[in-house]
């Protein structure tokens, strides 16, 4: 397969927030401003990237039968270890997102890519799709983010537009999670399907 | 692969054990930075609510089961601030953390939001420079503002603090966490239980005002 096609999949034919429609819990609950989305979806980026790379180099060792759990435990290895690293090397990150690291392991993208992906393709490509289903979702939720955070808080990045007066609070609250997302996911597929 | 016992075991055990000793290793390497950097941020919060100072001391209280830590700062051998680590659970995401510097007068010196999860855009705010919870408080006595039942409360509860727009679960918590800090600093700066003035008379008037017995 094309290199470069395995990692656009992952943004636009794949991708796991519209399309795939995966891990819908992160989405939901952390997008409420951009900055949250983004860095949600590289921290997701980071360990999707790593797992695939490492299942794929010993997908042939692993008996069948507990290839989950042998999964599972490589997950959450990866999102141990990066959420210590954050912790000890960016604790301004750390603060802002450290709520979200734990929330990685039980990500269904990620244990979804493992098991369609890269238990079955060579490590390069399996790095390459995890490239590209983690752009494919930090996209996502930014803009997610951004339009919640506009529309609600009158905001983007943290730097108010000055409306913030006449947004309505529904945006960022979980209903206007679920209004955000229905309504994005109907323009990117029309959008897609061209 | 074809699975069978030997090899399901002899897969899992060697995966498991190779990732607890990957984590083990990161957790060795990480434990000093990590202690660093929640030093530094500690030594920053405090540093931003209290005037300079040599040597901090801490005291530990315990109000409501929460731990509150005071720390009594001085220079040249005379105290010149208290720093209460304080806390509330009845934040709208979750606990509120704040930093709140005393003069030894009993002046807010400055309040720092150490850690919070409320709503971005709403409750959010009480981190913001000059927002108005802080603008109610800082460099005022709490004795002196209006008081309900004793304590400090937002003007929708019939104190005089100008709570956040929108925002009122998040400025109830921000404001019981300050009444804490309060009770914790008289407690110690004092070294006694406060009974007295406000908080010794909401001891029979209000439930919330079990705080002030707890304190010894």
């Amino acid at each position: 397969m094309n290199k470069l096609k395995i990692i656009l999949s992952g943004i636009v034919k794949n991708n796991p927030t519209f399309v795939l429609v995966l891990g819908m819990c992160p989405t939901l609950g952390t997008t409420t401003s951009a900055e949250n989305g983004m860095g949600m979806g590289l921290a997701t980026m980071a360990v999707l990237i790593m797992s695939n790379l490492v299942i794929s180099l010993v997908k042939n060792i692993i008996p069948d039968k507990v290839r989950i759990p042998a999964f599972i435990v490589i997950i959450a290895s990866f999102v141990t270890i990066i959420q210590m690293l954050m912790q000890a090397f960016v604790p301004a990150l750390y603060a802002s997102l450290g709520v979200f690291i734990p929330l990685i392991v039980v990500n269904c993208i990620i244990l979804g890519r493992a098991e369609a992906f890269a238990s079955k393709n060579p490590a390069f490509d399996s790095v390459l799709d995890g490239l590209g289903i983690g752009l494919g979702f930090t996209l996502s939720l930014t803009v997610i983010g951004a339009v919640r955070e506009i529309l609600g808080g009158g905001s983007i990045f943290g730097v108010g537009l000055g409306i913030s007066d006449y947004t309505p609070l529904i945006f960022v609250l979980a209903p206007g999670a679920f209004l955000v997302l229905g309504y994005l996911m109907v323009l990117f597929n029309k959008l897609a399907k061209k | 692969m074809k699975s069978s016992l030997r090899n399901m075991t002899a897969v899992l055990f060697g995966i498991t054990l190779i990732a607890s000793a990957g984590v083990g290793i990161v957790n060795m390497i990480t434990a000093g930075p990590i202690a660093q950097a929640e030093l530094a941020a500690k030594t920053e919060a405090l540093n931003g609510v209290l005037p300079a100072f040599e040597t901090t001391e801490t005291e530990t209280l315990t109000l409501d089961e929460i731990p509150i830590v005071v720390y009594i700062a001085s220079a040249d051998n005379r105290i010149v601030g208290y720093a209460v680590e304080t806390l509330s659970k009845q934040g709208f995401g979750g606990p509120v953390s704040l930093m709140v510097g005393f003069t030894p007068a009993g002046e807010v010196i400055n309040v720092n939001v150490l850690r919070q999860t409320e709503t971005p855009g709403l409750g959010t705010k009480m981190a913001d420079e000059d927002n108005s919870l802080i603008r109610s408080i800082k460099g005022q006595q709490l004795a002196q503002k209006k008081l309900v039942g004793g304590k400090l409360a937002v003007a929708k509860d019939g104190g005089d603090v100008d709570a956040l727009t929108a925002a009122t679960i998040s400025s109830r918590a921000y404001v019981d966490a300050i009444n804490r800090a309060w009770i914790a600093f008289q407690g110690v700066s004092t070294g006694k239980v406060p009974t007295d003035s406000a908080s010794g008379a909401t001891l029979s008037s209000e439930p919330a005002a079990q705080e002030g017995g707890q304190n010894e």
